[in-house]
């Protein structure tokens, strides 16, 4: 018996098959319209008359993008040249575009400036949202605010580099007091940055020729620009701010946990068309006749408010999922509170609520287009208003309204696109 | 940033509210600039065109005031406000005047505190249909669904006089006219109602206006005026009679062509010359230059000018003088005496 595994096996194969096609039955294109479309009456049922929509929404459609007039320049000599026939006055679209852009007020000649913030959004968003690029881009970010903010309202260059100045020497002055403790260092950074705020109109008032661009009123903002600029800035305000409310909620300290769920609470308890109208109105009866504190901030911070507060129940939602024992290893490997949270416990928390916060920031940024009936001119505005209301124009809707969700359409997906990307690149646990 | 436009806005505001007693004339000349609130946009009355220049015959109003005050037409900013925001923007001083197609109603005078100053367009509610609903009476609509522009005073009128003729109607709630559009022309309702001039303007961007007509009923008085805050009446003379002056200079042939010649020197017609500056201490009495008439006409010619330029007969929307006419061409536009 101990000889019978000695004689090599003549019925095993000891070398491998070529891969071969499958048989022309198994594969190709017709068995899988077969497999996939005409798999048993019903489903073929379904899928002729799916064909049969199709064809009647393109065949309904297209002469109508087909014979879209482009270049008149109002509706009236669009029915002129289409004679009756089915066809789209794009004309609107070309005539109106900077409007559309930019609104109606942003001086023409001066377009090239928030085009150029524009695309320094995109250098100065990468670092952040992709880790693998270099570190020393994070530079463009931190400088990306005061740049654009220059460039969009113009003014002098000393302005926004005042306020960055002050901003650094608070960030010195934090980190030479935190080793005594957090707090004081929050403190005195805080107070670091309101002296140097403070000093800072007695250097820029007589130096405001100083590198100055002409400036824009926040009132000539417009357009999707506009839409543009909210959702960018109450996003990245409202993430940070919201994760302190969700902290501030857990938190121990009577207060301050009090004063986070009264906020918390209270916001979401109204609705935003409701802030943006206090925004614009109410606070008007409070100030003084004749203040004009600049509407967009206004917005900004209303809006900001409205979302951190939706951010900060996300993100209690991730740091409940986590084990309590994550705080206590935490802890036991002698952790503060600050490096426990920052290295332990907010990095799994944030990973579970990726979701929940980019959904809070594709809805906030389409949110932004409520600002519409607070009479600001974002994208929905310039349409609705004046475009509408102009005598060559009123009566042009579907291509306007198709052109908004041009707009809205690959931003929101975009952003949706890349909370699955990042979901896959953080999911540590499952792999 | 966010701190110093915060301080910036403290400041001013401590400033202004040092200037809110000294009156609204005094604050305008200050300013250099009339903040004037219109609508975000109905055609015809305002909107800004393919260069944001505001155009329309309300916007006329506000170049005339700015032009008498501060002898500039351009000096104005343009306050874009909505059906619900406009009383709140000239209550808090947002604004310094309000001409935005509104209605002199008794409420609106004497509760919410605001002062007309007149009216610069003679409006009514109307009624339009699609020719092929066969109707020819407003109240041959029992039953309609009717779109309507919530927050206006022709949803009240709606309600009342459907009352009155002891008929229902279905409301369908709309924001804008340009939402009423759309709605109307695919069936969302039966009915379209608005100011005459509305729909005028409405039925002339239709692709086939002559399958619609608008019903002969008027049902409502809608005197369209700009208006200005309650207490301070000097700035409330200043912005009636540089409507007056539009209005007048009509009536007494002064048109943009003819004003250079008119205003040199003073002519036989003394009511001219008073108006124009050539006699008299009018503007004085205003607090205005002696020429403040003459650089409000200046700025988009008389009121016929005006409506014709804007809403006028060869333009899209074709509205006739009609109401809107002279006293002396039997229409109800009746200025006092310059004198």
């Amino acid at each position: 018996m101990s000889d019978t595994n000695t004689t090599p096996v003549a019925f095993v194969r000891d070398a491998m098959l070529q891969e071969q096609t499958p048989p022309v039955t198994a594969a190709g294109p017709v068995t899988w319209i077969k497999k996939n479309l005409f798999d048993g009456w019903f489903n073929t049922i379904l899928t002729l008359l799916a064909i049969y929509f199709i064809y009647m929404i393109v065949s309904g459609a297209f002469p109508w993008f087909y014979n879209g007039v482009w270049t008149t320049n109002s509706l009236a000599e669009c029915r002129e040249i289409l004679q009756g026939k089915t066809g789209g006055c794009f004309s609107v679209l070309t005539e109106r575009w900077p409007q559309l852009l930019f609104g109606f007020k942003y001086p023409s000649e001066e377009y090239w400036r928030p085009t150029i913030a524009f695309f320094l959004l995109f250098f100065a968003a990468a670092p952040v949202l992709f880790n693998k690029l270099p570190r020393k881009m994070l530079i463009i970010t931190a400088i990306f605010p005061f740049l654009a903010f220059w460039l969009i309202w113009g003014g002098s260059l000393l302005v926004p580099v005042m306020v960055a100045v002050g901003l650094i020497i608070g960030y010195v002055v934090f980190t030479k007091l935190e080793y005594q403790s957090f707090a004081m260092g929050l403190i005195g950074g805080i107070v670091a940055t309101l002296v140097v705020w403070g000093l800072m109109g007695y250097i820029t008032d007589p130096l405001s020729g100083v590198l100055a661009l002409e400036q824009v009123p926040s009132r000539d903002m417009g357009g999707f620009m506009l839409n543009f600029i909210l959702g960018v800035v109450c996003v990245s305000l409202s993430l940070p701010l919201g994760i302190l409310l969700a902290l501030g909620r857990q938190s121990d300290m009577l207060i301050i946990k009090w004063i986070c769920v009264v906020f918390i609470e209270f916001i979401r308890g109204v609705p935003l068309i409701t802030l943006l109208f206090v925004a614009n109105v109410v606070l008007g009866y409070f100030l003084p006749p004749g203040s004009n504190f600049d509407l967009i901030l206004r917005v900004i911070i209303m809006i900001t408010m409205f979302s951190a507060a939706y951010i900060a129940e996300v993100v209690r939602g991730g740091l409940a999922a986590l084990p309590k024992g994550q705080a206590e290893a935490a802890g036991s490997l002698g952790l503060d509170y600050a490096q426990s949270m920052r290295l332990i416990i907010l990095p799994q928390a944030l990973k579970i609520s990726i979701p929940g916060i980019v959904n809070v920031a594709v809805g906030l940024f389409k949110d932004t287009v409520l600002v519409s009936v607070i009479s600001m001119f974002d994208l929905v505005g310039m349409i609705r208003g004046p475009i509408l209301a102009s005598t060559e124009w009123n009566g042009v809707y579907w291509e306007l309204w198709l052109a908004a969700v041009l707009f809205f359409f690959p931003i929101c997906y975009g952003i949706s696109q890349y909370s699955q990307w990042l979901e896959r690149q953080l999911a540590t646990g499952h792999r | 940033m966010k701190k110093s436009v915060f301080f910036g806005a403290l400041t001013v505001a401590a400033l202004a509210a040092g200037a809110a007693a000294a009156g609204t004339l005094d604050d305008v000349k200050a300013r250099g600039k009339l903040n004037c609130g219109v609508t975000t946009g109905l055609v015809g009355f305002a909107a800004p065109d393919a260069n944001g220049e505001w155009q329309g015959f309300d916007v006329g109003v506000c170049r005339a005031v700015a032009a008498a005050v501060l002898g500039d037409p351009s000096a104005v900013e343009f306050v874009p406000t909505t059906g619900k925001t406009r009383f709140t923007a000239l209550a808090s001083g947002e604004i310094d005047m309000l001409a935005r197609n509104t209605t002199w109603t008794f409420s609106r005078d004497v509760d919410l505190k605001f002062e007309f100053v007149g009216v610069n367009y003679y409006d009514g509610q109307g009624f339009m249909v699609p020719k092929a609903l066969g109707v020819s009476s407003a109240k041959e609509l029992d039953g309609a669904t009717v779109c309507i522009q919530t927050g206006t005073t022709t949803e009240l009128n709606l309600a009342d006089y459907f009352r009155t003729n002891n008929i229902s109607y279905e409301p369908v709630p709309i924001e804008t006219n340009a939402e009423a559009q759309p709605l109307y022309l695919e069936g969302a309702c039966d009915v379209y109602t608005t100011d005459a001039s509305g729909l005028a303007a409405t039925r002339a961007a239709f692709e086939n206006p002559a399958d619609h007509v608008v019903l002969p009923e008027i049902i409502s008085k809608e005197p369209l005026g700009p208006l200005v805050r309650h207490g301070d009446s000097e700035w409330g003379d200043v912005v009636r009679w540089s409507l007056n002056a539009l209005i007048a200079a009509e009536e007494l042939g002064v048109t943009s062509a003819n004003i250079a010649d008119m205003a040199a020197a003073a002519g036989n017609n003394p009511e001219i010359n008073r108006l124009l500056g050539t006699e008299g201490t009018l503007g004085e009495m205003l607090g205005l230059d002696a020429d403040w008439a003459k650089k409000a006409i200046m700025a988009g010619g008389n009121y016929g000018e005006i409506f014709e330029k804007n809403i006028g007969e060869n333009t899209p929307i074709g509205l006739g003088r009609g109401l809107n006419a002279q006293w002396t061409d039997g229409g109800l536009l009746y200025v006092p005496p310059f004198r």
